[in-house]
Formats: structure tokens, C-alpha cells, sequence
């Protein structure tokens, strides 16, 4: 069984710059074209240094779970430019609703990237507050339990008029992630049906990186996956996931109509997960090592400085960067190796909101057993 | 979200049991029946050596490729068990060597892999469902309780519903969220629903394979922080029926009751009280639903003191069926109440606190002692 790798270059395909760095934007990229239009040098730069970053911190997260340092860690190296384009797509208003591979998407809300890290810890099963961090809401792992999460999110966003007020500063959306296994699940339909449903201000983001674990998309879809929203009513565009500008202008336009009130929609970001599934994967035992190659040519981030330099962007700015990334990287495992265990009482707050004698009991029962210890030595 | 850095050495070493290497069934079941093959176990044949030792996650193997050897109506299905053999490579080589009609994966839908296992069943197959982790079996709760469960008793016996489904479960492994689970009782409060853990790589070998050969749903719970634990497993003599308890150590004091990773941390205890003058008693239940209290009964009977260890939260559990059936039945023989060792009534936390959330061996001494101060 192999993957069915699907060309960004075929015909539907939003794509902006082509994988050597040249501005062609094809056909289908006609309506996206002003959205890329009102960004400046500065925005450019912005996107550039966002995916260095990310691929730097993802190296270095690798890094540390090798060294027993996380449970766990999930690579995004490939999927770079969907995160960034989609993530600067969204205003301060929206609400983001992540899968758990999101962590530029995160970074560019402003999470700090050691709250993922002490997830992957085993440290906490959350992390962060939503509110806290440009409305990036938890990782959810129960694969598109988070789909129907954000169509409620958005219902409430219309309920309580945020949006589709006709006033673009104010009106919010949602934006949720999922992948291409994900989209298989029930939750995943069900969602989309609600969305239709309602009219929902929401953006579905389906990064299809063409791989569920070992299996590939072609055992979840028959159909290119843009076209799984149109049998719900929702309208599907497919964009060059690995186009950061591309991907950015996709979600803008999508973000910008959901806000307005006019419903729901689906992007289907094609791009590949060049990593492992997350550190305990080994990808060699399901996939050739031609078709990692094929995709390695269309880094995303190759391609944005090869077209960064047709613009005449100088060695310094891409060094500096380097640099940047690597500090960052640097300070997140400093960081990282400083996290002390959490306490054990920890694990009976926050179960109810209201006292719940059960736990109390359970609670003061462990302290005492733990205290009998004590006494002991 | 896999823990499988041994997996791969386990890899290496996947010879199968002697005897068990029978040519894969190549054609294809015979569409339209309804009659599900009771036969005996292929029993695995005699070619010496029958006394192997193999890690847990080898023998399910093991089990499961005599379960396909013996009967082409047995199918596996599930996520990442075909070319990768499943995140714990429980399924490693098996699609190779049955093909994937056979042993094959499936869209990423829990609640459409026990769904169409259903309705397979009712076609004459004998689906095996693997759920990847303990936390993912939930997406498949509604068809696994609303239909499965009742399938026979709504047909008044006209269909029968000879399903495995396997669930990696239980903690210790460092896991992240939904990765460490021990979900049996939701399972076995469902009436029509067979629920096992076995703790040794023999019962795995073999408790699979009854398993499979069981005309009732199953679901089969595998000790996941065991799938790399050695034993040695006997391919020739049957272990005992899948719906019994087994006597794992003998005592004269306190009786330790558990089933899956529990058992031993509870030989463990064992073994501490053993130091202290305790003889304990330890009770592999290996059944969960219907629970084979006869031999609990018999133990308490003689030490008059029972501690019950389970992974899960207490509040509504196995833990809590045990004891009250105990105080029915033999309530004149105890000595002491019984009493639970149970996870928290909490959310399964964060890894760097499972320690302190499982039961651990101190934890059951300390429920021993209270049980002998009696
Ligand atoms: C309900 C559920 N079933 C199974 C899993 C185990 N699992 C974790 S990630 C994964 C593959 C997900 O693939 P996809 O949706 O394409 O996202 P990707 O990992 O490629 O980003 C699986 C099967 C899970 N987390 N949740
Ligand atoms: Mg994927």
C-alpha cells in the first residue's frame, strides 16, 4: 500500500509560488490574489522567521525527548508553511481550536512553546488558558473530538452576536484543525453537518500531510479530501499546504467571509509529515524513502527563501534568523530541564467545580499515607 | 502517541512457535452464512519444543496467528495493524503472512470499525477489532453497547456476535493523556458483553484464542505495560477455560485479588509480606465478566481477609463487585472487611503522577495490615 500523493501543481490547487520560489500564481488563486496584495516586507519576513523557528524548536524538542527529557514529542518539519500561513490568517478575535500537531499555530498566538513542552512532559494535561494565549484552545488527542467543540464555539459566537455584525475589527471566527485521518471520524462529519446547519462563522483547516500513522489518505478518502464539505453544504478549497503565502491568502479570504456571516467553509492544505508520526514512530516501516524524498523537494521553507531572495532579501536577515532559532531553542530546553515534578495533590483539583466528598476524602487520605512515610524515616 | 522504542528490538525475535507455521488461508470465506465455527482450538500441533519463552506481546501473536491458521473466517482489523503491525506490533507479520484480506486496516473510525465488524459477524466472519489505546475506545461505546451487546438477545439467539475486541489498557508507561486508561467496568456493566485481561504471556497465547473462538462479544484487555514481560508459554497444553480464575500464588493469611498489570504488583506484595511473615494468597482473576468467584470464595474461606487491587478508580468498579459479592456469600468466614486498593477517583493525571494514582505494592500492604488488625 502506498500513499497517492496528490500534485499541488493539478489543477484546483491554490498554489502562489512554485516549489523553486517563483511567483505563478495558478488559475485557481485568482480571488486570493488581494489578500496577498496588503502584505509588506515586514509580513514576509514575519513568515519566514516564524517557520525557521518552528523547525529549529522542533529539532530541539526531538532532541529532548530523546534524552528522556518528554514523553513524547510530535514533529511538524514539513508543515511549516500551512501552520504559518493559516495562524496569521486569523485576527486576535478569532478563537483557534488545534489538533495537537499545531505548535507554530500556537506560537504565533503567543503561547509560549515550554506550555506544549510541559504537556509532553507529563507534567499537566493541558497547559495553558485559552483566554491567556490568543484564544488557542487545548490540544485535544481523542483524534476530531475538537471539530464539534469549535462548530459549538462559533454557534455561541452567532448566539451572542460576535459575529456577522458587518463590523470586520470586532466580528470573530473560528478556526479549527484536523487531519486527514482525523476526517474519518464521526465527530469530524457531525461537525461539518452542525456547521451547515447553523451557518457557522467557521473555518475547517484539514491538513492533509497524506498520513495517519502508517496509513496512508487513500485508505480515508476515495475523493480529494476539499471535496468531503460540499455533500454537507460547506464549501471546500484546496490550497498548496506547503505555499506559506498561498496557505495564508486561502484562510484570509475564508476567515474574512466567516466573520461576515456567510457560514462555514473547509481548507484542505495539502503538504506531508516528513518526521516520524511523533518519536515513538518508525515511518521507515511504512513508506519509501522516495516518496519523503519527492516531498523534501517541496520544503516549504526552501521554497520561501528561494522566493524571498527574488525579492532581494539579504543574507543577514536569513542568518540573523538562524540565530534567533537557535536561541529560542535553546532557551525552551533551559527551560524545559528546570520544570520540577508536579505535587501530588494536583491530581484532585479542578475534578469538579463544585466539593465533591469523594475526592476530598480520596485527597486526605493520600496525605496522610503519605505523611505515615514520613514519620517512618 | 505510541510508546514502541522496544517494540522494535521485539521485532527482531518474531519467529513464531513451533508447530505454528501453517500456510496462510488464501481464499476467501464463503459469503452468506451464519455459522460460526465452534470447533476446538487448532490446537497448536506437537512439534517439540512446545515450552517457549516469549514476551506477552510475542504471544498474543502467536495466539492470534493460530486463531487465523485454524479458522479463515477469523479477520484482524483496526488502525496501523497491517504493513506496521500495530503501534506495540502486537499484529507484526501477520498481514504479510495472511494477506490483506485478512488482517487489514481500517478508516480512522473506531465507531465504523466495531460497526462494520458487526455487521461481518452477521456475514459469517469472526472480526478481531483492535483499538489502538484504552483512551480511543470510546468513539466505538454507542455500537459497542447499543448493539453488540444485544445483537443476539434482539435476534432471540437467531444471530451470534463472535467478536474480539482488543484494548491495550492500564498505565506505568509515561504515556500522555488517554494513553494509560482502565475502562473494563463501563464494559462489564454491559450485559452480553465477555470481558478478560490476562496477565501471563501463556494466558495470552491461549486466552486469545478462546476469545476468538467465543460465539459472544469479548472484550479483551491487554496489560500493555506487560507487553514486554517474558514468560514462558505452552503451546501444547490448553491453559485453563477463558472464564476462570487462577490461584497465581498460594497463602494462608490475606487474599490479593486483581487481574491484568495488577497481578503483580500484588505478587510483589507477596513477596514483601512473605519478608514479614504474611502469607499471602494472589488471585489472577483473568475474567472480568462473568468473574469466577468460586475460587475467591474458596481462598477467603481459608484466610478469612481479602484485598482487592485494580488500576481503576474504585467508585463503581470491579474492586466493588468483588467485595460485595464476598460479603454475600461469605460473609461468616471474614475476618475483616473487605477492601479495595483502587486508582483515585480522578481523571487518570498527568504521567509524572501516575505513580502515586496506581496502586503500588506499598499500597496493598498497607491495605494488608489494616485487613490483619482486624
Ligand atoms: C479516537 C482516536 N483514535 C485513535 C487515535 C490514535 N492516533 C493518534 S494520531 C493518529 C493518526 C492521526 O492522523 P491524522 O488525523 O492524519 O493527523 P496527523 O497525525 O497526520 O497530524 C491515530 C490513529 C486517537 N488519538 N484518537
Ligand atoms: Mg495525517
Amino acid at each position: 500500500m502506498s500513499a497517492t500523493i496528490d500534485s499541488p501543481g493539478s489543477t484546483p490547487t491554490v498554489q502562489l509560488v512554485t516549489p523553486d520560489g517563483r511567483w505563478q500564481p495558478s488559475d485557481s488563486a485568482e480571488e486570493y490574489l488581494p489578500y496577498v496584495e496588503s502584505l509588506g516586507e515586514h509580513d514576509l519576513k514575519r513568515f519566514y522567521r516564524d517557520m525557521v523557528v518552528m523547525r529549529q524548536f522542533d529539532t530541539e524538542a526531538a532532541n529532548l525527548q530523546r534524552q528522556g527529557q518528554l514523553a513524547l514529542w510530535v514533529p511538524s518539519h514539513g508543515q511549516e508553511a500551512a501552520q504559518v500561513g493559516s495562524a496569521y490568517a486569523a485576527r486576535p478575535q478569532d478563537h483557534i481550536f488545534p489538533s495537537y500537531r499545531e505548535h507554530a499555530v500556537g506560537m504565533i498566538r503567543g503561547l509560549d512553546m515550554v506550555d506544549i513542552l510541559r504537556m509532553l512532559r507529563g507534567v499537566t494535561l493541558g497547559g495553558w488558558v485559552p483566554e491567556e494565549n490568543g484564544n488557542f484552545h487545548l490540544y485535544t488527542l481523542v483524534l476530531a473530538s475538537q471539530t464539534l467543540h469549535a462548530t459549538g464555539y462559533a454557534m455561541g459566537m452567532q448566539l451572542d452576536g460576535s459575529s456577522g455584525t458587518g463590523n470586520p475589527e470586532t466580528d470573530a471566527a473560528v478556526l479549527v484543525y484536523f487531519g486527514d485521518g482525523a476526517s474519518s471520524q464521526g465527530d469530524t462529519s457531525e461537525s461539518l453537518v452542525f456547521a451547515a446547519s447553523y451557518q457557522t462563522p467557521q473555518v475547517f483547516f484539514l491538513q492533509n500531510n497524506h498520513w495517519a500513522i502508517s496509513v496512508p489518505v487513500a485508505r480515508q478518502s476515495r475523493t480529494p479530501l476539499y471535496l468531503r464539505g460540499s455533500g454537507f453544504g460547506v464549501p471546500g478549497t484546496r490550497v498548496d499546504g506547503n505555499d506559506v503565502l498561498a496557505s495564508y491568502a486561502v484562510t484570509a479570504k475564508w476567515l474574512d467571509d466567516a466573520r461576515a456571516g456567510h457560514g462555514p467553509a473547509l481548507i484542505e492544505a495539502l503538504t506531508y509529515r516528513v518526521g516520524a508520526h511523533t518519536t515513538a514512530d518508525d515511518p521507515t516501516k511504512y513508506r519509501t524513502d522516495d516518496e519523503l524524498a519527492s516531498w523534501v523537494q517541496r520544503d516549504p521553507i526552501v521554497r520561501f527563501v528561494a522566493h524571498l531572495r527574488t525579492l532581494g532579501v539579504e543574507q543577514e536577515f536569513l542568518d540573523a534568523v538562524d540565530q534567533e532559532a537557535a536561541d529560542i531553542a535553546d532557551d525552551a530546553r533551559r527551560r524545559v530541564l528546570q520544570l520540577g515534578p508536579p505535587s501530588v495533590g494536583r491530581m484532585f483539583e479542578n475534578v469538579y467545580a463544585e466539593p465533591h466528598p469523594l475526592v476530598e476524602e480520596q485527597q486526605e487520605w493520600l496525605a496522610r499515607y503519605e505523611e505515615s512515610f514520613g514519620e517512618q524515616a | 502517541m505510541i510508546q514502541t522504542d522496544e517494540t522494535r528490538g521485539l521485532a527482531v525475535e518474531s519467529q513464531p512457535p513451533a508447530g505454528q507455521q501453517q500456510p496462510a488461508a488464501e481464499q476467501e470465506p464463503p459469503a452468506g452464512q451464519q455459522q460460526p465455527s465452534a470447533e476446538p482450538a487448532a490446537p497448536a500441533q506437537s512439534d517439540p519444543p512446545t515450552r517457549l519463552t516469549m514476551p506477552f506481546g510475542k504471544a498474543l501473536n502467536a495466539g492470534m496467528r493460530a486463531a487465523l491458521a485454524a479458522d479463515d473466517h477469523v479477520l484482524l482489523m483496526g488502525e496501523d495493524i497491517g504493513p506496521l503491525g500495530g503501534v506495540y506490533r502486537i499484529t507484526e507479520g501477520l498481514q504479510a503472512e495472511f494477506g490483506d484480506k485478512r488482517v487489514f486496516d481500517t478508516p480512522l473510525a473506531e465507531s465504523g470499525i466495531v460497526g462494520t465488524a458487526i455487521g461481518l459477524a452477521m456475514r459469517g466472519f469472526r472480526p478481531v477489532c483492535e483499538i489502538q489505546f484504552d483512551g480511543f475506545v470510546f468513539p466505538a461505546f454507542d455500537q459497542i453497547t447499543t448493539q453488540l451487546a444485544r445483537m443476539r438477545n434482539r435476534h432471540e439467539g437467531g444471530v451470534t456476535m463472535p467478536i474480539v475486541i482488543r484494548i491495550p489498557f492500564g498505565g506505568s508507561i509515561g504515556s500522555i493523556e488517554h494513553h494509560s486508561e482502565s475502562p473494563e467496568a463501563y464494559f462489564a456493566h454491559t450485559p452480553g458483553l465477555r470481558v478478560v485481561a490476562p496477565a501471563t504471556p501463556n494466558d495470552a497465547y491461549w486466552m486469545i484464542q478462546d476469545a476468538i473462538r467465543s460465539n459472544d462479544p469479548v472484550i479483551f484487555f491487554e496489560p500493555k505495560s506487560r507487553y514486554f514481560t517474558k514468560g514462558e508459554v505452552d503451546t501444547t497444553v490448553p491453559a485453563a477455560p477463558l472464564h476462570t480464575s487462577r490461584i497465581a500464588r498460594e497463602g494462608t493469611d490475606v487474599t490479593l485479588v486483581g487481574y491484568g498489570a495488577m497481578v503483580d504488583t500484588l505478587l510483589r506484595a507477596a513477596d514483601l509480606a512473605a519478608a514479614e511473615g504474611t502469607s499471602a494468597e494472589v488471585i489472577d482473576l483473568r475474567s472480568i465478566s462473568p468473574l469466577d468467584f468460586g475460587p475467591v470464595l474458596e481462598s477467603v474461606r481459608k484466610t478469612g481477609r481479602l484485598v482487592v487491587g485494580q488500576e481503576a478508580p474504585g467508585f463503581v468498579s470491579v474492586a466493588s463487585e468483588i467485595a460485595a459479592t464476598v460479603a454475600e456469600r461469605a460473609f461468616y468466614s471474614l475476618e475483616a472487611p473487605v477492601l479495595r486498593v483502587t486508582a483515585f477517583d480522578t481523571p487518570y493525571p498527568p504521567s509524572k503522577l501516575e505513580h502515586g494514582f496506581i496502586p503500588d505494592a506499598d499500597r496493598i500492604l498497607e491495605a494488608v495490615d489494616r485487613s490483619l488488625a482486624y
